[in-house]
């Protein structure tokens, strides 16, 4: 390391593709990648990989004209369809479309197998753990996670302690984000066990490239993933609370139509053939959640609800929240309705509990976990803290509860100015922040105007848990930073998605 | 359906239908100041029919054909510009996107975005029949994929009752405007101007063609009033209208198997407009008559927002 010049190239030479296997460039001056056909006769081809060989063949024959109009047709279906989110303090041009790039990412059937044994493993662990951090804590006990995690964490809510949510299950809808960093090297960056979103963008790119590129999916077996919202309303469906009545009343709860992710949570409801709903049409009724109907009030019996816990009822929780539903944790603790996911699920993703996530895999499964976690200090630990003051440069810092890109710092790619502000920040509130190598995410190609250009993506696959079994949609959201060499992945900070191949055996 | 969605229903294609109606308003002032010199107090008249003189005054001192045309098409401050009603309605369709087909959705929100980029700037008087083109054209897109794509349930009731509750104030405002120059004494009068007025009353309601098949070339005001006020046949007529209104909420007591008050406003609405001839309207008044009419029409479309529970 300290022969090399500090920098993204430092960190990244050994990134890998997953369609050519290779790194790309190793020594050049400009970067790790350039545009265009210069970069290209900069690669060194390993060779092309498995999975890609019916797409490549498809790629050399194409005109690379036709390909770039077909990237502008794309932009077009995505425009008319409206699938945009909004962003928040901008009054102009307040929804914006997540763009969108053409190249699929590929993934074998083999590869997905093990993927997916990590997967159902990590989410049965953390519904364990889940349950049993609210009840008898044995994991506590057995001193595996101390104490403090729990007892000084927000995540943590006492009002669900001893509570038992319908069917058992806590995260009805989990999306695990991974990220690749080799051949057969799969980490997991974060649990999203709360409200995980980007799923109707899989759903959508899948829609997208059966239209524009029929024949690619002639040539290459593609496993399936539209049926995602019948899985989805089976699942919640199955979770049905004892109250319920007949076939399960399923709705889905929105912040409304100002919220970054409406257009999902429309497309869900609409998919799903149930109602979406906004806290003011929902009221408690007779010990049950009931909506507002044009013939009077009905009960709700399963709530997917797309509002955090804080606004989720502002007599438990923010008395200023007008986005919930007030009295609806009461019901819930009564058995009258089924919150999906429940309350209190964030204490599984919280970015300091991930740390011990390899001991909870262990602790509630008996095996050693599938998937690989981060190597995580906790800036909390004095030793750790040191550590990572003096290694700024070279590593992520996240905070502990933020989510979608902000507030963190990368330190490879930020200046020294940045570095300095952050630790700042970092020495106010160490316990607020842990830190992580930069790992060298893999890359896959996207369409530039200039040709094919390699940029990092990550991988979230989106898993159902119902008493009946664990589903895992085959394949999941691929998120690409569209900027060079950039591994900011987030919509929020100008991400892009791919559609995202599980090939057939 | 939720209350909410009922609303939401009800008021997208209120907008919707509005859009349309003011884009004919301003195709028919312009036509007149384009056939006629000083014509800009005909421009008073337009914004009167539209109901948003009041709001124009706020902002202008005096009314022009370019202000007008531009207080009407795109001025965001007035909230019935068909650029406000335009994006109001596609408000409405994404709160109600569940209840829509793919089809509906996606022409109110093209309709949305093709309107938003040719209401970007003030309209050229060049550019301005096309823009009024593209207006109507839109929503005929909206109308013909709820026609061939969406079910004939509550859903389609609540969208019909706020199209033809928006249609029947829109046509009877146009009465309430011009009914002087429908009145049997005008004929008498017999001059150029009132064959001007009531061209451009047919022109607003887009009934010259309908009318001529109807009653031959010469436009007289006592047919005139028949044809918009009592016609079946007449798609804008205040008894279609009304019909189709008592027929929506119909469907919606047998589907829920309960009348509310609502239905008993839309029959009394219904029923002024059955068993009566021009003759007895001009009679008893025809400013009064129209009057009554809009007073009418309004209160139904309050009752529906409780009877069906759209905001409490």
């Amino acid at each position: 390391m300290a022969a090399e010049k500090p920098g993204k190239l430092s960190c990244m030479t050994q990134t890998f593709d997953e369609m050519w296997g290779r790194s790309f460039g190793q020594s050049q001056t400009q970067g790790p990648e350039g545009d265009g056909g210069q970069a290209q006769s900069q690669v060194m081809y390993e060779g092309l990989r498995p999975p890609y060989a019916e797409f490549d063949k498809w790629l050399k024959a194409e005109n690379p004209a036709r390909l770039q109009r077909k990237q502008l047709e794309a932009e077009e279906i995505f425009r008319l369809t409206g699938i945009t989110f909004n962003v928040y303090g901008r009054a102009e041009a307040a929804e914006r479309l997540i763009p969108f790039d053409i190249i699929p990412r590929i993934i074998a059937a083999r590869e997905w197998q093990k993927l997916a044994r990590g997967i159902e493993q990590r989410v049965r662990a953390i519904n364990a753990f889940l349950h049993d951090i609210y009840h008898r804590q044995e994991i506590i006990r057995a001193g595996r996670l101390p104490v403090e995690m729990i007892a000084r964490n927000a995540a943590f809510l006492p009002q669900m302690i001893g509570v038992s949510p319908p069917g058992g299950v806590y995260t009805h809808i989990v999306g695990v984000d991974l990220v690749r960093t080799g051949d057969d090297q799969f980490y997991v960056l974060e649990d999203n066990a709360r409200t995980p979103s980007g799923v109707s963008y899989m759903l959508e790119n899948r829609e997208t490239m059966l239209q524009m590129f029929p024949e690619l999916f002639s040539k290459n077996r593609v496993k399936p993933v539209s049926n995602y919202p019948k899985m989805l309303h089976r699942s919640l469906a199955a979770c049905a609370p004892a109250a319920t009545k007949g076939a399960p009343v399923v709705a889905v709860l929105t912040p409304g139509i100002y919220n970054s992710a409406y257009y999902e949570h429309s497309f869900l409801a609409d998919k799903m053939g149930v109602e979406l709903v906004e806290g003011h049409d929902l009221r408690v009724v007779d010990g049950r959640v009931a909506m507002r109907t044009t013939q009077g009030y009905q009960p709700i019996d399963v709530l997917y609800r797309r509002v955090d816990d804080d606004y989720l009822d502002p007599l438990n929780f923010k008395p200023e929240s007008a986005l919930g539903v007030p009295g609806i944790m009461d019901v819930y603790r009564a058995g009258g309705i089924t919150i999906a996911n429940a309350p209190g699920t964030g204490i599984a993703d919280d970015k300091a509990i991930y740390s011990y996530m390899p001991d909870i895999v262990e602790f509630y499964t008996g095996e050693k976990a599938i998937l690989q976690n981060v190597p995580t200090w906790r800036c909390s630990e004095a030793d750790a803290l040191a550590y990572v003051l003096d290694h700024l440069a070279e590593l992520v810092v996240k905070e502990v509860h933020g989510s979608g890109g902000y507030g963190m710092l990368i330190g490879p790619t930020s200046s020294k100015k940045e570095i300095a502000a952050f630790r700042d920040k970092l020495c106010a509130q160490p316990g607020n922040y842990i830190a992580q190598p930069t790992l060298a995410l893999s890359t896959v190609p996207i369409l530039t105007k200039a040709g094919l250009a390699p940029r990092h993506v990550d991988l979230r696959p989106y898993v159902l848990v119902s008493p009946d079994g664990v589903t895992i949609t085959p394949g999941g959201l691929t998120r690409v930073a569209l900027k060079k060499g950039s591994l900011v992945v987030n919509s929020s900070q100008g991400g892009g998605t791919k559609d995202t191949w599980v090939l057939e055996e | 359906m939720l209350g909410k969605t009922a609303g939401g229903l009800y008021w997208m294609f209120r907008y919707l239908e509005r859009s349309e109606n003011t884009a004919r308003l301003v195709e028919a002032g312009q036509r007149i100041a384009l056939t006629r010199s000083s014509a800009d107090d005909e421009w008073t008249s337009v914004l009167q029919t539209a109901a948003v003189l009041w709001g124009y005054n706020q902002k202008y001192r005096d009314v022009t054909k370019d202000n007008a045309i531009d207080w009407m098409l795109r001025d965001p401050a007035n909230p019935s510009s068909v650029l406000s009603v335009v994006e109001a309605a596609r408000n409405n369709a994404r709160l109600v996107r569940t209840a829509l087909t793919r089809e509906v959705w996606e022409s109110v929100n093209e309709c949305w975005m093709v309107l938003k980029e040719a209401l970007a700037k003030r309209v050229n008087e060049r550019d301005l029949p096309q823009v009024l083109t593209i207006i109507r054209q839109r929503s005929a897109f909206v109308r013909g994929a709820m026609a061939g794509t969406m079910l004939r349930n509550d859903i389609y009731n609540f969208a019909r009752i706020g199209t033809f509750i928006e249609r029947a104030d829109n046509t009877a405002r146009i009465l309430d405007v011009k009914y002087w120059v429908l009145l049997p004494s005008a004929q008498a009068v017999g001059s150029n101007l009132d064959n001007v007025q009531w061209e451009t009353i047919l022109r607003s309601v887009s009934a010259e063609g309908g009318f001529r098949l109807t009653y031959g070339q010469e436009a007289r005001p006592r047919e005139i009033a028949q044809f918009l006020i009592l016609d079946k046949r007449m798609p804008r007529s205040l008894a279609f209208c009304a019909e189709k209104l008592a027929d929506n909420l119909g469907y919606l007591a047998m589907d829920y198997g309960t009348r509310l008050p609502s239905h008993e406003l839309s029959d009394a609405l219904n029923d002024v407009t059955l068993d009566t001839s021009i003759e007895t309207i001009f009679e008893g008044g025809l400013h009064e008559y129209i009057q009554d009419f809009l007073r009418a029409t309004s209160a139904l479309g309050a009752q529906m927002e409780v009877d069906y529970r759209f905001y409490v």
